[in-house]
């Protein structure tokens, strides 16, 4: 199956959706992979299932702010030179192309650079969602490598880095994509076709694409939050979808702690004045909690989503006076494990509360 | 005394008020006439003569227009525009104009040259301007006879010199082109900045026509007060300002219309309806200004970052034709438009309009009562509890909270409404409702504004602000606010994600009294 022209408004608003808030804007993607795809060609778009055990898999992502990533968008050559770089220091030639994350912009890359590269995709990835750093992968998780990986910039600037773990590579391609202009473009996880078998979230460009069509034809219907949500409970492995809150944002708080932003937001209900919601952002949504409850928490996703369109908002436009539904959905199985919630549960992005899985958690 | 007059001129009524020291002292309604300037005078002409004000007693003129708008979305007046983007090596994957609707970018696209240039987000220069390159692509499109320029330079909201030089060599290249720099008019986000630049150039011609005309226009009245245009955010420019920046004005009868219901009804915080010939506008006034819309918005087709009013429209107003299909009474969509005053019954014509039914039902009394007495009484109920659940659904739609809100009722179809609305505090239709848009245009004041990132940890905060604060208010003075007079109206600062070092984007919004105008107008 290819994955279309047409596929690609779709593919870019369930992207946004799964990406929690975080990830970017795919709307650059979509027209990045949208001019690839005119020039190149559209991709094949393989299940994890069909990749044969002995195949060369390489992950392709953009690094950086998407704030700055609006501006300065892509050149098109760096993309190809990532690849090519890590495959010259692997002696090896990719067989296949895997996005790294599923959220936001980076759904949207390796569709970009499969059409430029003629390679095939896996439909798979190794968040799931979006997150903010390179060690929160699923693929990290379960004894994949990180390094060898390959970082260039639009101006040839192109390096190899080796690195112990997955957190000190993490915090050396952020010190150097800052170098680089904040926006730069990463090959990392080269790993065999059973690996990507193994340690993936399966299926998620083809969810993401139909949760975004869902989200299209939802928008004409009366209740196209409802209608995301019943969409949302046919799907593999997102399938505990809820709402959690209909509600008005009635305080916006955002600091910078530690390099990444932090967030508070506040929201009042529409219909009873006496119930509110705490959303705590760090890039993504990261907790929903009401009246000091838990409703759901990092993994598990947080989807803010305006509430006559179910369009999903991003965390940097969500503003005061905003109309919203709060929609919570379970991370997949591989996401939810031990060695999953060691890398990206809630420890990680210094939350005190443990995780729970939206289904345990009490309904409103 | 300050006597200000105020025009909004709408797809349907050009609508025009005299205002002294804050009072309504004349209004007039026309229907837009295909000769719009024709008609921009003639309402001048009747609303002054109405006030008993002397032409030597107008401080200003400030007018709400959709001409530009109407030109994009009808494409019409349009100019092909040579597009220069000053970024190369960045952005190639996205040539200008992608993602434009094909008959627009047709129009308009004279084509687009890529030239070596541009910035960091910091400001520091990425790649040194290419200006053996831009003059190739300048003479390039000399030979293809293009006029209006749109140049866009990599990060040019932050630092905007390298789009400064670029300008001295189109200006000596081409001493007759008209020059639009997109950081001028945009904010950081280059393809929407961009598609701003390149809608703006191909509209400076019909710019310079409408401003040239509105001048004749007050010359011919023997005016001699400025003149100022209502722009998207409910300020003003000046009218040498707009003749450069027709695209700041995208949007700016729904501002007016909002700004013009708070300011007639006293009330800063409201739910307003604004029932005009073919739509209603329904939106939500905040201290005073509309509530913004959170989603890039669409011109045409064409993506832009202007903020812009967040409003739900329905295709009711009071030329909605009312007619039973299938058994149901149906109000709208179509409409008759302008030709309301000779198509409607009770106006002598045979179209049922939702203004007929308003009038059969004692809610209005406009034209010849006498003739709406002959449509079927049931047909007047079931059209009015139409129009009332449509106006319903809409304020359920827009409220934000359980709160009751106040709702203020204006625009020239406002007696079709009913004054119980579910939920509402209470409903309040102001003196001179049906031209509360040219009214808005009166009140308004002269803005500037800022978007930039800051390294936190480079400059301090304050220092940031200030910086941002100093820029805008430049910016405003530039566009005919006087400088003592400038207050700030925002400061957003927004952390750059995914990003170390304490990188915030600062965005700030000022605004100021007019330059040449006298005192304030105070509610």
């Amino acid at each position: 199956m290819k994955l279309e022209r047409g596929d690609l408004l779709h593919l870019a608003t369930g992207a946004a959706f799964l990406g929690a808030g975080g990830g970017g804007d795919p709307y650059l993607g979509r027209l990045l992979a949208r001019a690839a795809i005119d020039a190149f060609g559209a991709p094949e778009l393989c299940p994890a299932e069909t990749v044969p055990d002995g195949a060369r898999v390489l992950t392709i992502a953009m690094l950086g702010a998407p704030t700055i990533m609006l501006e300065k968008a892509v050149a098109g050559d760096e993309v190809d030179m990532a690849i090519r770089r890590l495959e010259a220091h692997l002696g090896e030639t990719a067989d296949y192309l895997m996005p790294l994350e599923i959220g936001g912009i980076n759904s949207l890359v390796p569709v970009m650079a499969a059409a430029r590269l003629g390679l095939p995709l896996i439909d798979a990835d190794g968040m799931g969602r979006a997150f903010p750093e390179l060690q929160m992968t699923t693929f990290n998780a379960h004894g994949v490598s990180t390094t060898p990986l390959a970082l260039t910039d639009d101006h040839g600037t192109w390096l190899l880095l080796e690195a112990p773990d997955a957190g000190s590579a993490e915090g050396m391609i952020r010190t150097v994509s800052v170098a680089l202009g904040c926006s730069a473009v990463l090959c990392s996880y080269p790993m065999t076709g059973r690996q990507a078998k193994d340690c993936s979230v399966h299926g998620t460009l083809s969810v993401a694409r139909d949760v975004g069509r869902a989200i299209h034809s939802g928008t004409r219907s009366a209740d196209p939050v409802g209608a995301l949500i019943e969409h949302m409970r046919t799907t593999p492995h997102y399938a505990e979808c809820r709402l959690l809150f209909d509600g008005r944002v009635v305080d916006v708080r955002r600091e910078v702690e530690g390099g990444f932003s932090v967030g508070h937001l506040r929201l009042a209900h529409v219909e009873n004045r006496d119930r509110h919601m705490e959303i705590v952002v760090q890039n993504e949504f990261l907790l929903a909690r009401e009246g000091g409850r838990l409703r759901a928490v990092v993994p598990d996703l947080v989807c803010l989503v305006e509430r006559e369109t179910a369009q999903p908002v991003p965390a940097d436009s969500v503003r005061y006076g905003q109309r919203l539904k709060v929609l919570g959905v379970s991370a997949p199985p591989v996401m939810r494990s031990p060695e999953s919630l060691s890398i990206f549960g809630p420890q990680a992005f210094g939350l005190e509360e443990a995780f729970v899985p939206l289904e345990s958690l009490a309904d409103a | 005394m300050a006597t200000r007059i105020g025009v909004d001129v709408g797809g349907t009524n050009t609508d025009a008020v005299v205002v002294v020291d804050g009072r309504v002292v004349a209004a007039h309604k026309t229907p837009t006439t295909a000769d719009v300037t024709r008609g921009v005078v003639d309402a001048i002409g009747a609303v002054l003569a109405a006030s008993g004000r002397e032409v030597d007693e107008v401080e200003a003129v400030m007018i709400g227009t959709t001409h530009f708008t109407n030109a994009v979305l009808e494409r019409k007046g349009l100019l092909p525009v040579g597009v220069v983007r000053v970024a190369l090596p960045s952005t190639a994957a996205i040539p200008p104009l992608t993602d434009w609707p094909e008959d627009l970018s047709a129009l308009v696209g004279g084509g687009s040259w890529l030239v070596r240039g541009g910035y960091q987000y910091t400001g520091e220069v990425a790649d040194a301007l290419d200006e053996d390159g831009l003059v190739r692509a300048l003479r390039e499109m000399d030979a293809r006879g293009i006029r209006s320029v749109a140049l866009t330079g990599l990060f040019s909201p932050v630092n905007g010199a390298m789009e400064a030089r670029a300008a001295e060599i189109v200006h000596n290249e081409h001493p007759d082109a008209h020059l639009t720099l997109s950081s001028t008019i945009g904010r950081l986000g280059l393809l929407e900045r961009e598609n701003a630049a390149i809608l703006n150039a191909s509209l400076v011609d019909l710019s310079r026509r409408v401003v040239d005309a509105f001048r004749a226009a007050l010359s011919a009245l023997r005016i001699e007060a400025p003149l100022f245009i209502s722009q998207n955010d409910g300020t003003l420019m000046n009218d040498g300002f707009v003749a450069r920046y027709p695209v700041l004005t995208f949007a700016s009868g729904p501002t007016n219309s909002m700004r013009g219901a708070g300011f007639l009804s006293g009330l800063d915080d409201a739910l307003v309806v604004d029932v005009g010939g073919t739509t209603t506008d329904i939106g939500v006034l905040t201290r005073g200004f509309p509530r913004e819309s959170f989603i890039e918005s669409d011109i045409g087709g064409v993506r832009t970052n202007f903020r812009m009013p967040d409003l739900l429209v329905r295709a009711l107003g009071g030329g909605s034709r009312v007619a039973e299909r299938d058994g149901e009474v149906h109000v709208g969509p179509e409409s008759v438009g302008y030709r309301l005053t000779s198509e409607a019954v009770v106006f002598g014509g045979t179209t049922v309009t939702a203004t007929d039914v308003a009038v059969a039902a004692g809610l209005a009394d406009i034209g010849d009562r006498s003739r709406a007495r002959r449509l079927p009484g049931d047909t007047v109920r079931r059209g009015v509890e139409r129009v009332q659940g449509i106006v319903e659904e809409g304020v359920d739609r827009m409220k934000t909270s359980a709160e009751p809100l106040p709702l203020v009722l204006v625009g020239g179809g406002a007696a079709l409404v009913e004054r119980d609305i579910p939920g509402v505090s209470e409903v309040v239709v102001p003196e001179h409702a049906g031209v509360a848009n040219a009214v808005g245009a009166t009140i308004a004041k002269i803005s500037g504004e800022t978007d930039r990132v800051f390294s936190y940890e480079k400059t301090e905060r304050a220092e940031a602000i200030e910086t941002a604060t100093r820029e805008a208010a430049e910016r405003a003075v530039a566009a005919g606010a006087v400088a003592e007079s400038i207050e700030t109206l925002e400061v957003e600062e927004l952390p750059v994600a995914y990003v170390p070092g304490g990188s915030v984007r600062v965005r700030v919004k000022v605004a100021g009294d007019m330059a040449g105008a006298t005192a304030g107008i105070s509610p």
